[in-house]
């Protein structure tokens, strides 16, 4: 149980491509983990559906450390029809700090990388429309950062447009 | 305007207008608002507005226990709650490293499926009528009815079930549960018939259908599409053959698919997988294993450490989770992929050229539910 080291064919095949811009490899409950460096994730990317032929991006999300140096992992779910196989890229990122939109890869990452942004605050460049997804589009903070207490609200916006003192 | 960017983003022709629907409108299935670019009557370009619904899911599930969250996520997907929680309560298994016993995977893939049947019977029933057919929707209820009924016998509750625990069942199947499965899938496939009846050659449903919203396996995928909305663009695949999980491998079933990825053919296929999940509940109803129905999970629930991507094979598609411990008794993380929100991306590029009639009749077909959409 728990995370161990990985090193089979496809980590090898990364790291003779990508050298350092592989972190780190993991396998956890018997799926594959790649760490990847953020500044190297569009060229990876493009690798992994090209050659690799991950071809359906299945989620793209984030967790947030806030006791880390880089907060954020960002945190790409794919999956390989022709190999029936799924890999997970995850990229260290930090807090004012932008990513590489992979929108141009896997079209389906636009709203997932609103989601992100909205929930997160990631910012992702060569988005082509990064705006929130799911709250209202002045709203302030990011929701599910650990910092963001689960009572907290953007109270001037509750005020303003629900004319209540308070939504909870 | 290119797919997937804001309607306002270009200057609009002379003739061209933005026309709002939603989030108040009976066809959007809930509050979705849609604003679409027109050109006369026809649709050049949309933007989906969510997050009406919004409830913060995610974030609730920082703050209770493994235990606590698993009645929440059967109020994403509301008509199809059985599902949702088979996917929460395999996903904790995986990362506390505990097996459900062989009795309860049966009788979870029962439920299961017959919670398939009754989702794509509710999408049935509504979608029909968003397109002008009335009588569909009656049929589709009265058999669904059939189905809560066994769900409320089994559980207690006709939707929010609640019907599974982390590491199996809370309750034995009652007495009469086998035979009534039976009964309702002896019965069923007659029923099916007669939807086909009303619909499969009906002029006005192929006339409204053919050809409308269609989308290429190519595009199926770059968009993220499954379940049937990608099976009906010609790609074979479904979860539950390509990574068994429950106890699927046991049965024989085929995964249906569709040539155009037109309205029509997810209609198809859909019925067809109803036709399929019958089987599958005949079959299971077989070989219900005798032995315990809860695995060997403390009472306590505390992971390693470590975290964990699975997904099910959801009647809208692929419902996946991943969740992250950090060895407390309440998940770090946990991110669900909503597969009505990923197939409702698809809507913009499905919806270009067509009327705004055709909208409604796309957004049917796409069967979202905004519960999931929002979270």
């Amino acid at each position: 149980m728990g995370p161990v080291p990985l090193d089979n064919d496809l980590v090898k095949r990364y790291r003779a491509r990508f050298g350092d811009g592989i972190r780190e490899a993991w396998l956890d409950r018997n799926q594959a983990i790649l760490v990847v460096g953020v500044d190297r994730l569009l060229e990876i990317a493009i690798y992994t559906r090209d050659e690799e032929q991950f071809g359906l991006l299945v989620d793209l999300t984030a967790v947030d450390w806030p006791k880390r140096e880089r907060r954020f992992d960002l945190v790409l779910m794919l999956y390989s029809f022709e190999k029936n196989e799924r890999l997970r890229i995850k990229a260290h990122v930090g807090e004012n700090e932008p990513a590489a939109s992979v929108e141009s890869i896997w079209p389906t990452a636009n709203w997932l990388e609103r989601e992100v942004y909205d929930m997160f605050g990631i910012i992702f460049t060569g988005h082509p429309n990064l705006k929130r997804l799911l709250l209202p589009e002045e709203w302030r903070g990011f929701p599910l950062r650990k910092d963001y207490d689960i009572l907290q609200q953007d109270e001037a916006w509750v005020r303003e447009n629900l004319g209540i003192e308070s939504g909870q | 305007m290119p797919v997937g960017a804001n309607v306002e983003t270009t200057v609009l022709g002379a003739d061209e207008i933005i026309l709002n629907m939603g989030p108040q409108h009976p066809s959007t299935h809930g509050v979705l608002r849609v604003k679409l670019r027109l050109d006369g009557e026809k649709v050049v370009g949309s933007e989906c507005v969510i997050g009406y619904l919004h409830r913060g899911v995610e974030k609730i599930a920082e703050h209770r226990t493994y235990t606590q969250f698993a009645p929440y996520v059967d109020r994403m997907d509301y008509v199809a709650a059985v599902s949702n929680g088979l996917g929460y309560c395999e996903t904790i298994e995986k990362l506390l490293g505990a097996e459900a016993p062989p009795r309860a995977r049966v009788i979870r893939v029962i439920l299961t499926e017959l919670q398939r049947i009754a989702s794509h019977l509710f999408w049935l029933g509504t979608h029909a009528l968003d397109i002008g057919a009335l009588t569909p929707l009656f049929y589709c209820l009265r058999e669904r009815e059939e189905i809560l009924k066994i769900f409320e016998k089994y559980c207690g509750a006709r939707l929010t079930t609640h019907a599974f625990r982390i590491g199996g069942l809370q309750y034995e199947a009652y007495d009469e549960f086998e035979k009534e499965v039976e009964r309702f899938c002896k019965e069923f496939d007659a029923r099916i018939d007669e939807y086909e009846d009303l619909l499969t050659q009906n002029r006005i449903w192929v006339g409204r259908t053919k050809g409308i919203g269609i989308l290429s396996a190519e595009d199926a995928i770059a968009i993220g599409a499954t379940g049937p909305v990608l099976r009906a663009s010609g790609v074979e695949w479904d979860l539950r053959k390509a990574i068994p999980y429950a106890a699927y491998d046991q049965f024989q079933f085929k995964i249906p698919t569709g040539k155009n990825g037109d309205t029509y053919d997810r209609y198809l296929v859909r019925m067809e997988e109803m036709r399929q999940s019958r089987l599958i509940c005949l079959q299971a109803i077989e070989k219900i294993p005798t032995g315990p129905i809860m695995g060997k999970v403390g009472k306590v629930l505390k992971p390693p450490p470590g975290e964990v991507y699975h997904s099910i094979e959801a009647p809208k598609g692929e419902l996946g989770y991943y969740a992250v411990s950090d060895g407390t008794t309440q998940p770090y993380r946990v991110r669900i992929r909503p597969p009505s929100l990923i197939n409702l991306e698809a809507l913009d590029q499905m919806v270009r050229g067509h009327l705004v009639a055709d909208v409604v009749a796309i957004i049917g077909t796409l069967d979202i539910v905004l519960g999931e959409v929002d979270r």
